[in-house]
């Protein structure tokens, strides 16, 4: 490949440098949410504390809302380019997957927004107190931050980056930037602080160390490849005379950072800690935003760069899937909080989207858009419940405590029932075709290995309905514990974002082809 | 589009539907209110029903009323709906059953529960109408993925019906019959899927049958489908969830949790198993006999030892649907036509066998068999319509069951000598249990527990005179005349096994030439 010398300084300033050419209206949203967030930071500085609120709540509506349209008129306009020379890819996964993004940003940020249910809303403002400690009695009492706005947008901004990251140096600063606010915000419950800090500790360790993998992964393709851009990955692995073996090595570790994110199997362990650690709403921010970045990533390193590879990649990712699907099941059998049972079956359903991907085809690559968007309304909706049965600790997660919610709250119970079908993938709802697209990409390939994750899928399906049934049994047909948490009237953001959520997941169950159309024309990613 | 004119078959699947949505949005102080638009409502759907029975030519085309409207076309799934005589039997036999169940769960509903209005009565007959609605959908359909929905989505409102309306085990058989189910629904959702794959993307029902799969993929798919059926139906050793559930259910739902939802099975694999994958049926078609046999006789043995009423019945339906089974697998016209008209015989004499049960249980607060004893002398009446459901059980002739019975035997023994020989052994036991269950339970002296309990001594209401009259007319009335049934069924059956002979001649030149 190139030869390697040594550029003096004065050698690097006369190389002509040129700004590469830069899309602005196609990194519009990016720019914008980018522009927003440190825009919050200068409110959260220098706005009168009593409409910091207000003012960052606004300002981020707007800011997300701006994102969405500017998406909605990039995909109107149809671009499909390489911009900042090959660095982001505008496409139709890219701006499927942002306009996803933004919508469930909005949902989501309306839960954290939601300032009803506690005095003071669900954060601290500062979150490395030592719990126990005067200050932090202190900041119990007090007014949360408004910091989480700020940081919620950066994290959105970084992840619609990583969506369209065209390659890996790019891919890893857009990781780095929707990651750290997520650890920061994970800290931030203003209940059970010691497991809320535990919960960011282990994210950002464990995170970190993913990061490695996927930094050293890089710089073994970038000696293989001599580039880091995909398709400069791709053509290398296409023409490469010389040993695979860097590339396999590469590969495997960019995975790893990759599938630490999605919540894949082994590397999953931080999940479950971290769902039940961190506050609700940043749980359902994190179990539908992370999710639909993370694999909008995956997804395009796997299709674009490494598709030249696949037969060497399937037995690997395949097993990984099946493993995800097996472990997310079968332990959410045995959990007994709420939040931690979600977080296994988002182990799980990270399994089936895998199955998707790994059906490499515009059907695998559509369905598992189709599956992320309708997912994560379902999961955004699933934690706003949560969000709402309380008890005087804050909210009551441990299963037994939801004993006779049926009679307490019918209707609240009742939307919960819903989404658990929807988990459990009933028909008329979203989990059920979103489940149906995936296993039909699948099998579509009619090969051994998409086959074999259909099948296994259709058995921890069985195996997730008990969970989820168990759930359902405990609201309705178990009598009431001693002391029953009550439901909290929602306030309207909770309100509004259940809505969207429940019917999204009624729509898209019932009604999916427009989304299914808008997946499938969407399903093709340019190198 | 529709070639029907009058689009008959979405409008019975809709109705109720809509019916359920008005009782459960009726005010909550007026429980009386809810029962009376939930009966009006169902006779509203019978009439219907009725005014479909008669549009239906029985000497027409084999699908009609076909109605057809886009859904996601993504997939090619539609709304369409088109029925056969095999169909159009069973939306009877549901618009007939469920204002009865209605009219028996008047007062009933409440008792059962326990504590009083610890449920809703408007929920119990909102689920009523619901699955009411689900049920009529699933035999309606002619679109695969519709019928796969309305399979899985049937089990919502039988779930809380049991659930929430049941006996003391009712928390555990409703989830039992709800994993139970959706294990073979997830099995048939992979078939479903394999289906539409390998037959061109399409869930038209039509063009599958005119798919061509290879001898692997058609005996996978058919077992996918069989399994869900088989569970469903339910088939022996897919059938431990029907005695918990019969016996935990309100007798109201379990009455069509028997008579109706379980038919599904049976429907499913003559209406996808057979048509859809001929080989793969004719290669399976001994395995299908051997779990039907074993299920008469095993089922029944079972039956005979049971103590708990309820259980009991449900039992005897385990081994009515072995009867069923084999009449749909040794095909031959005789079989299976005795086999449809067994379904609808089954129906009203569970049906009715499973009400007069719940009457007897509610009276007395228990269903133990040992609770009982001499019941004739307090509440005569009853005891007598008790015997009547029972003979029709076990196939009395004169009763409608018996005619398909000996249907199903005499065709199977035209092909299958020994398994229709061992096969009438399952009467025998039916009649050892049954009357071996009314003994115990009528005759003799009144156990002296029993004849304290007040509403032991409480015969026949009118209201329950409403609900058992037309069943017994019924029953009797197909028992002498059952030509109207079986001018309709006959054809739907000989089109079915046409399905399957037409590739019928020499299958081992055909596979040796692959």
């Amino acid at each position: 490949m190139n030869g390697f010398t040594i550029a003096t300084p004065a050698q690097v300033l006369a190389i002509d440098v040129r700004l590469p050419d830069l899309d602005y209206a196609a990194m519009a949203p990016m720019l914008v949410l980018f522009g927003a967030a440190c825009l919050g930071v200068l409110v959260d500085a220098f706005a009168p504390r009593q409409s910091r609120h207000t003012i960052q709540f606004a300002l981020s509506f707007i800011a997300l809302t701006v994102a969405l349209l500017a998406v909605i008129r990039e995909a109107r306009v149809g671009s499909r380019e390489l911009t900042a020379d090959v660095a982001l890819a505008i496409d139709g996964p890219t701006l499927f997957l942002q306009g996803t993004l933004a919508v469930l940003g909005i949902v989501a940020l309306l839960l954290v927004g939601e300032r009803a249910l506690e005095k003071g809303g669900p954060f601290v403002s500062q979150a490395a107190i030592p719990v126990g400690s005067e200050a932090d009695r202190r900041q119990a009492r007090e007014e949360g931050a408004t910091e989480v706005f700020p940081l919620t947008l950066f994290a959105l901004s970084g992840m619609m980056l990583f969506v369209a990251a065209n390659d890996l140096l790019t891919m890893f600063v857009a990781l780095e930037v929707f990651s750290l606010p997520l650890y920061l915000l994970c800290a931030l419950a203003r209940r059970r602080r010691l497991v809320s800090q535990e919960a960011a500790l282990k994210y950002f360790l464990l995170g970190a160390f993913a990061s490695a993998f996927f930094i050293f992964g890089m710089a073994l393709l970038y000696g293989f490849a001599g580039t880091v851009s995909f398709g400069g990955i791709h053509d290398a692995a296409l023409l490469a005379t010389t040993s695979p073996l860097l590339l396999f090595t590469g590969l495997a570790m960019v995975a790893v950072g990759l599938l630490f994110k999605i919540a894949a199997v082994p590397f999953h362990v931080w999940t479950p800690d971290v769902y039940q650690g961190a506050p609700t709403s940043v749980t359902a921010f994190m179990a539908a935003c992370t999710k639909v970045a993370a694999f909008g990533g995956l997804l395009r390193v796997l299709y674009v760069a490494f598709d030249r590879a696949r037969w060497d990649i399937e037995p690997v990712i395949g097993t990984i899937a099946i493993l995800t699907m097996l472990v997310g099941a079968i332990l959410a059998v045995t959990q007994t909080d709420i939040k931690r049972l979600l977080a296994y079956s988002s182990i799980a359903n990270a399994g089936y989207l895998l199955v998707g991907a790994l059906a490499f085809s515009k059907e695998g690559l559509s369905s598992a858009m189709f599956y992320l968007a309708a997912y994560g309304f379902t999961v955004i909706a699933a934690f706003a419940v949560i969000t709402l049965v309380r008890d005087d600790d804050g909210e009551a997660t441990h299963l037994s405590r939801w004993a006779g919610l049926g009679r307490e709250a019918p209707l609240v119970a009742g939307v919960f029932t819903f989404l658990m079908l929807a988990f459990a993938g009933i028909p008329l709802t979203s989990g059920f075709t979103s489940k149906f697209a995936v296993f039909g990409a699948a099998l579509g390939v009619g090969e051994a290995w998409p086959v074999a994750l259909v099948i296994v899928g259709v058995v921890t399906s069985m195996i997730l309905a008990f969970p989820y049934l168990r759930v359902v049994v405990m609201m309705w047909l178990s009598e009431p514990a001693e002391q029953s948490p009550t439901v909290a009237i929602p306030g309207a953001f909770t309100s509004a974002a259940l809505m969207v959520g429940v019917l999204a997941t009624l729509l898209l169950g019932v009604f999916p082809s427009p989304v299914l159309d808008l997946a499938d024309r969407a399903a093709e990613f340019i190198r | 589009m529709s070639d029907a004119g009058f689009p008959y078959l979405s409008l019975l699947t809709g109705l109720p539907l809509l019916g359920a949505l008005v009782v459960a949005l009726l005010p909550r102080t007026r429980p009386a209110l809810a029962k009376q638009v939930a009966l009006a409502w169902s006779i509203a759907v019978l009439g219907l029903a009725l005014a479909t029975w008669f549009a239906f030519e029985p000497n027409g085309d084999r699908f009609q009323l076909r109605e057809s409207y886009p859904w996601i076309p993504t997939w090619d799934a539609r709304f369409t709906f088109a029925i056969d005589g095999i169909a159009l039997v069973m939306i009877a036999l549901i618009a007939v059953l469920v204002p009865l169940v209605i009219i028996y769960s008047w007062d009933e509903v409440r008792e059962e529960t326990g504590t009083p209005a610890k449920r809703s009565v408007h929920a119990y007959f909102a689920l009523l109408l619901a699955l009411q609605s689900t049920m009529i959908g699933v035999f309606a359909a002619a679109d695969i993925f519709l019928f796969y929905v309305f399979f899985e989505v049937m089990l919502v409102p039988m779930y809380f019906l049991i659930g929430s309306y049941g006996g003391a085990r009712r928390q555990y058989a409703a989830v039992k019959f709800f994993l139970y189910s959706l294990v073979g629904g997830l099995l048939m959702l992979a078939a479903v899927i394999g289906l539409w794959v390998l037959g061109g993307h399409t869930f038209d029902w039509q063009r599958l049958t005119e798919a061509d799969f290879s001898q692997g993929a058609e005996r996978w798919l058919f077992l996918g489908f069989f399994i869900a059926f088989a569970i469903k139906a339910p088939f022996f050793p897919f059938h431990t969830w029907l005695p918990d559930a019969g016996g935990a259910a309100p007798a109201g739902a379990a009455a069509l949790l028997v008579g109706v939802l379980d038919k599904v099975g049976t429907f499913g694999i003559l209406r996808y198993c057979l048509p859809l994958f001929p080989n793969a049926s004719k290669y399976f078609a001994p395995l299908g006999i051997a779990l039907a046999l074993v299920g008469i006789i095993y089922a029944a043995l079972l039956a005979v030892g049971q103590n708990d009423l309820k259980r009991l019945v449900s039992y005897t339906s385990v081994a009515h649907f072995g009867f069923i089974g084999v009449g749909i697998f040794a095909f031959t016209t005789q079989a299976g036509s005795g086999a449809v008209l067994y379904m609808v015989n089954h129906g009203l004499a569970t049906g009715l066998l499973f009400l007069v049960v719940g009457m007897f249980v509610s009276r007395r607060g228990s269903a133990l068999v040992g609770d009982f004893g001499g019941a004739g002398k307090t509440v005569p009446v009853l005891s007598g319509v008790f015997i009547v459901a029972g003979l029709a059980s076990l196939s009395l002739p004169g009763t409608a069951p018996f005619v398909s019975e000996f249907l199903v035997l005499l065709g199977t023994f035209s092909v299958y000598k020994t398994v229709a020989v061992v096969a009438t052994l399952g009467i025998i036991l039916g009649a050892a249990y049954v009357l071996w269950m009314i003994q115990r339970t009528t005759h003799g002296t009144p156990n002296p527990q029993m004849a304290k309990v007040r509403g032991m001594r409480r015969d026949l209401s009118w209201r329950e005179s409403i609900v058992v009259g037309p069943l017994i007319a019924l029953l009797v009335f197909f028992g002498f005349y059952p030509k109207p049934l079986l001018d309709v069924i006959n054809p739907a059956v000989a089109y079915t096994l046409h399905d399957i002979k037409k590739e019928d001649p020499a299958p081992s030149a055909q596979e040796a030439g692959k």
